[in-house]
């Protein structure tokens, strides 16, 4: 085995052209249960953790830039404003320690359906940018995530950061599992009021090979919501609200839960969150 | 390869390490440090917390080439004459929060980490704090009222 560790991207994206086949660690939290359960023994690892550009974030016109590298702990500590819906999850995501170490970037690279951090981004219209020595380009989030644990990531290529439009009005993110802590989700919602377009942003996490969007949902709650004289949610058009979100998801029978449970679960948090949010929004 | 790192305040260099090893195997296969307990391997347990750069880490987690240049304490560091007891280790023995003992080092270190940035936390900020330490043995009470000994006894004594 070969071991790199690149102390600037430029030198981490030639050594990725050098080796293509080369496997990125970024917090090992994933990588490393592979590698000490003799999962995978890549021919070549490559530490990103000394790349102090993916380390860092940024705002810019609105958006926030944050770098692949960032650790949820800062997530949750540094931008819990600009980008409430992804602290929120970032906080639900493992423990402590967990949170300490695991990345967006590794996130994204893995791309499970279960992936916490991927719903938040989903739900704002988020996209990723990839890097590599001929140069950058950028796709939204939904589109890099090809199916359970496939991406569209170039051998070549390295995740340098995921660029999210800063919050516009509330956002929820609802997790549901076996317990608080140290749980792969069973389903989780997201949702993300804009005030300015009068729109609703949605995603579902651990209802189908790919993030998904609820149109349905959100077109529907767009006309419903009373943008100007912020009065209560009708009851009634919340709970609609929750069946149209159930109605998008394509959920599986497995270990962790039913297609049945997963959908009776977003039918209620989406209506849950969505109360939250336009709560939050009135006040 | 070599590996040149921090622990408990000692520059070392450890050498003939495998690349795809972790960082706990460091610890307690190469460099005699088997405090960090080895239970799960794949960051569910905690029983392998120590920190790196000052962060809370399972060190099963970190590949041990990544540690290259950082500075690591594991359990075996916090106390800071080398036969005494942390006040913090002190609290859980007293407060009966050891039966086996496997969990005890991770849990240690991680309230450690807690009442160096919380001196009083809740009992929720607690069991939150400890959410990736799991023990089998005491039902968490007795390790409830340790970190809450802990927390009284270093804010008397000023000790960190
Ligand atoms: C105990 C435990 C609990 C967990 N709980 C949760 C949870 O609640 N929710 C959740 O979503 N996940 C959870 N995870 C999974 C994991 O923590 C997350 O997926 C995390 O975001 C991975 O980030 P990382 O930096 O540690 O990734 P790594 O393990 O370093 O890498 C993961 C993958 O991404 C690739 N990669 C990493 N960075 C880049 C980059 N910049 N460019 C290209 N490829 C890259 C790697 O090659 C690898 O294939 C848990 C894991 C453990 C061990
Ligand atoms: S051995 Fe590292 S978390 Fe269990
Ligand atoms: S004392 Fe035995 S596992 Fe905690």
């Amino acid at each position: 085995m070969d071991f790199f560790r690149p102390v600037s991207l430029a030198e981490a994206l030639e050594l990725k052209a050098a080796h293509p086949e080369c496997t990125p660690i970024a917090g090992g939290t994933d990588l490393m249960v592979e590698l000490n359960f003799d999962k995978k023994r890549p021919e070549t690892i490559i530490d990103l953790t000394a790349c102090s550009e993916l380390q860092e974030w940024s705002r810019d016109n609105g958006t926030v830039r944050v770098g692949a590298g960032v650790p949820y702990s800062r997530i949750i500590a540094e931008l819990a404003t600009d980008l409430p819906g992804l602290a929120i999850a970032s906080r639900t995501v493992g423990s402590p320690q967990i949170r300490n170490r695991g990345t967006l970037g590794g996130n994204l690279g893995t791309a499970s359906p279960a992936g916490d951090g991927i719903p938040p981004l989903v739900a704002v219209g988020a996209s990723v940018e990839l890097a590599s020595t001929s140069g950058t380009r950028s796709m939204p989030v939904t589109e890099f995530i090809t199916g359970v644990k496939e991406n569209a990531l170039r051998g070549e290529e390295l995740i340098t950061a995921i660029n999210v439009p800063g919050s516009r009005g509330p956002q929820q993110f609802s997790k549901i599992g076996t317990r608080n802590a140290m749980v792969i989700a069973v389903a989780t919602f997201s949702v993300a009021l804009d005030l300015e377009a009068r729109s609703v942003g949605t995603a579902l996490g651990s209802c189908s090979p790919r993030p998904l969007r609820a149109s349905d949902a959100e077109a529907f709650i767009a006309d419903e919501i009373d943008w100007d004289g912020r009065t209560p949610l009708p009851e009634s058009a919340a709970a609609r609200f929750g069946e149209l979100v159930a109605d998008a998801a394509r959920p599986i029978d497995d270990v962790r839960g039913t297609a049945a449970y997963r959908k009776h679960a977003l039918k209620i948090m989406a209506k849950r969150t969505l109360t939250w949010t336009w709560e939050e929004a009135r006040t | 390869m070599r590996i040149n790192l921090r622990v408990n305040g000692e520059q070392s260099a450890v050498d003939d390490v495998w690349e795809g090893e972790s960082l706990l195997h460091v610890l307690r296969e190469r460099m005699a440090l088997p405090g960090s307990k080895n239970a799960c391997e794949q960051g569910e347990c905690g029983s392998c917390s120590v920190y790196l750069d000052g962060a809370l880490v399972c060190a099963c987690l970190v590949l041990a080439a990544q540690a290259e240049g950082r500075e690591v304490v594991t359990v075996e560091g916090l106390a800071t004459d080398h036969d005494d007891l942390h006040p913090v280790q002190q609290a859980f023995l007293e407060a009966g929060a050891v039966q086996c003992g496997f969990c005890t080092p991770g849990l240690i270190v991680a309230t450690h980490e807690l009442l160096s940035r919380r001196p009083d936390p809740s009992e929720s900020e607690v069991r939150e704090a400890l959410a990736g330490n799991l023990c089998r043995c005491t039902g968490y009470e007795k390790i409830l009222d340790a970190v809450a000994l802990a927390g009284r006894r270093m804010a008397a004594g000023g000790a960190g």
